[in-house]
């Protein structure tokens, strides 16, 4: 089966990253057909396995403050801030809809 | 070796970082190295050596040149993760790793290439370029091949590291460091190793601190050491190993750096031979030494028994649903607001970040991300990433089955073949090559267990052929004992790089050869 316009509009979406042209698309198709070969495995009464490490138990330390204070290095590698702050495009504009992207979805 | 030299004084550190240095500059077709930090080198350089002076060195390693995958945090230093998104970036503080070699007095010469974002098998996705196998300029590899025409061949005919921590381990290979660090996610470290003739340490998933590695998968990313030898894997294992507060993926247990014994006695080993890892795809060549080091072991009176992992041709696939899972998330931090490239684009946050990501990853990259996605889609979460999950358990439990029978160790192939040309490797894309080529070190990151590749012979081609040992979690001392026995037995052979005689004769002879411990 090949993936819809719609989802592939939605996982441009989601990723925030294009397909590009037709081999993204047909990268993808394959991706989905390499994974389907999981389902031959049969999984019945198996947990999913999240960490290896999943027998012990996960470090915690005290919540006292140990480091820090050091905004001026972390400002150093952004391209756009003002005073203290990263400066960012305005928010709450969703990217545009498929028909009026400059994306090579609109073709499909 | 070459720590012993450092002691006595018959090498300065700065004469050593400059030699290494210099050998950087007229191995730089080799394309190994993305950064070279050529003034702090010097400095540190510098400052062990007034350690030597006063007799008071930091520990073996004090004054050793090392190399480090550009994936890692390196303070003051570009790091680019070879990509357009990275590039810049100068991180404002060092990987735990880093960190601890520097506290050690090692002299960081530079950053190695590698993959793009260290998704690769080959360290010829990244934006700077492929690296180029030291063996393609080896006199073996030269004598092996057929000349069409004495220009052309030399440039033409190079074959690949391997990867993706493919730098790496041709900067180790060509004398210009004496260990390196890598990243081992798939067998990121093991498979460069094997095709360059070095070492190539994964170790158990929670032993090295991750804090600093810019991550591909959480889950299953360690640090890798590629060296020239077992005992100098063990070394830097032992500087780097333990709990880290930075990292929480790091186990409590106290480490204890070791030594490694020399085996003489192996009749108390079991070796194991998994037989699924004789893959579709094997070389008839890698079969033999594979077949001969079993005879090595058995006739040496170890016992060895050929085991079961059944669900090790599903670990690739396995690998690609969740690596893609945890890519898609991993790589939602590249959004050019905080650091790395950002676009110009500045309609909307959304379309700004949408810009950047165009602009800053390959194709590679972005296809990962986009196939992570769809993997996590609300329809496909439990179809494909949580069933992926539970391969998971299984390819896990296969081997706590196998090591609860009575089994040390695992001896494996490394890689399928020895390393292909460039011309021939690109044919194929990036997944398909992987996927290749990722199978006989995949399952070891799956179930977190250590494995070290081991050089071991040379093929018919004159290049590198290394095999695999996997060992029990934690057991890094077991492991890299049985490799060290390994390694004494089979002799591997030293490159010989033409282009290194044209230096400093004397000096090199001495160093070729040289481990630091």
């Amino acid at each position: 089966q090949k993936v819809s316009v719609e989802v592939l509009d939605h996982l441009e979406h989601l990723a925030l990253v294009d397909f590009r042209d037709s081999e993204g698309v047909e990268r993808l198709q394959k991706a989905i057909e390499f994974a389907d070969q999981l389902h031959e495995v049969n999984t019945d009464g198996v947990e999913p396995m999240d960490s290896v490490l999943e027998d012990r138990c996960l470090y915690l330390r005290e919540d006292d403050v140990t480091e820090g204070n050091c905004t001026k290095e972390l400002l150093e590698n952004a391209r756009e801030k003002v005073e203290e702050y990263f400066v960012a495009p305005p928010g709450n504009i969703p990217l545009p809809k498929l028909e009026e992207r400059d994306t090579f979805l609109q073709g499909s | 070796q070459v720590s012993a030299a450092l002691k006595e004084g018959r090498v300065s550190p700065t004469e050593l970082c400059q030699q290494c240095l210099s050998l950087i500059k007229s191995t730089k077709f080799l394309n190994a190295y993305i950064t070279i930090a050529e003034e702090t080198a010097l400095k540190q350089a510098e400052a062990s050596e007034e350690r030597y002076k006063r007799g008071r060195p930091l520990g073996v390693l004090d004054g050793i040149p090392i190399a480090v995958k550009d994936n890692f945090n390196t303070a003051g230093i570009e790091t680019t993760c070879a990509s357009n998104m990275l590039r810049g970036y100068i991180s404002p503080y060092n990987a735990t790793v880093v960190q601890k070699l520097l506290d050690q007095g090692a002299v960081l010469l530079g950053k190695t290439n590698l993959d793009e974002f260290a998704m690769g098998s080959g360290s010829t996705d990244g934006v700077f370029g492929p690296v180029r196998n030291p063996w393609s300029y080896s006199r073996q590899y030269k004598e092996k091949s057929v000349p069409k025409s004495h220009s052309e061949d030399k440039e033409s005919n190079w074959v690949i590291t391997g990867g993706s921590s493919g730098g790496s381990a041709a900067a180790v290979s060509s004398f210009t460091c004496f260990a390196a660090l890598g990243s081992d996610t798939g067998g990121s470290t093991r498979n460069p190793a094997a095709h360059c003739g070095v070492v190539g340490l994964k170790p158990t998933y929670g032993l090295i601190s991750r804090h600093g590695l810019i991550p591909l998968v959480n889950s299953m990313d360690v640090p890798g050491i590629l060296t020239r030898c077992v005992d100098d894997a063990a070394v830097v294992l032992g500087s780097l190993a333990g709990h880290d507060p930075k990292d929480s993926t790091t186990i409590q247990d106290s480490f204890k750096p070791f030594e490694l014994p020399n085996l003489t006695d192996v009749s108390k080993l079991s070796i194991g031979i998994p037989k699924e890892y004789h893959a579709p795809g094997l070389s008839g060549e890698i079969l033999a030494v594979w077949s001969k080091a079993a005879d090595l072991f058995r006739n040496a009176g170890a016992k060895v028994v050929e085991v079961s992992l059944p669900h090790t041709c599903y670990s690739i696939v396995c690998y690609h649903v969740l690596c893609t899972a945890e890519v898609a998330s991993n790589m939602a931090r590249f959004d050019g607001l905080e650091y790395g490239h950002r676009s110009d684009m500045k309609e909307s946050t959304e379309s700004m970040y949408a810009a950047t990501r165009r602009e800053g990853f390959n194709d590679v990259v972005r296809g990962r991300i986009l196939s992570g996605n769809y993997f996590l889609l609300k329809q496909n979460y439990e179809k494909y990433f949580v069933k992926a999950q539970k391969v998971r358990r299984l390819i896990a439990n296969d081997f706590v089955k196998v090591f609860r029978s009575g089994v040390d160790v695992l001896l494996t192939p490394t890689t399928l073949s020895d390393a292909a040309p460039y011309k021939e490797f690109i044919k194929e894309d990036n997944r398909t090559r992987s996927a290749q080529n990722d199978i006989l070190t995949q399952a070891a990151n799956m179930a977190g267990l250590p494995a070290i590749n081991v050089p071991t012979a040379l093929s018919e081609r004159g290049l590198p052929i290394g095999l695999q040992f996997i060992g029990r979690s934690f057991q890094e001392q077991q492991l890299l004992t049985v490799a060290k026995w390994f390694e004494k037995q089979v002799q591997f052979p030293v490159i010989q790089l033409e282009e290194v005689k044209r230096h400093d004769h004397d000096v090199f002879q001495h160093e070729k050869s040289a481990s630091f411990s």
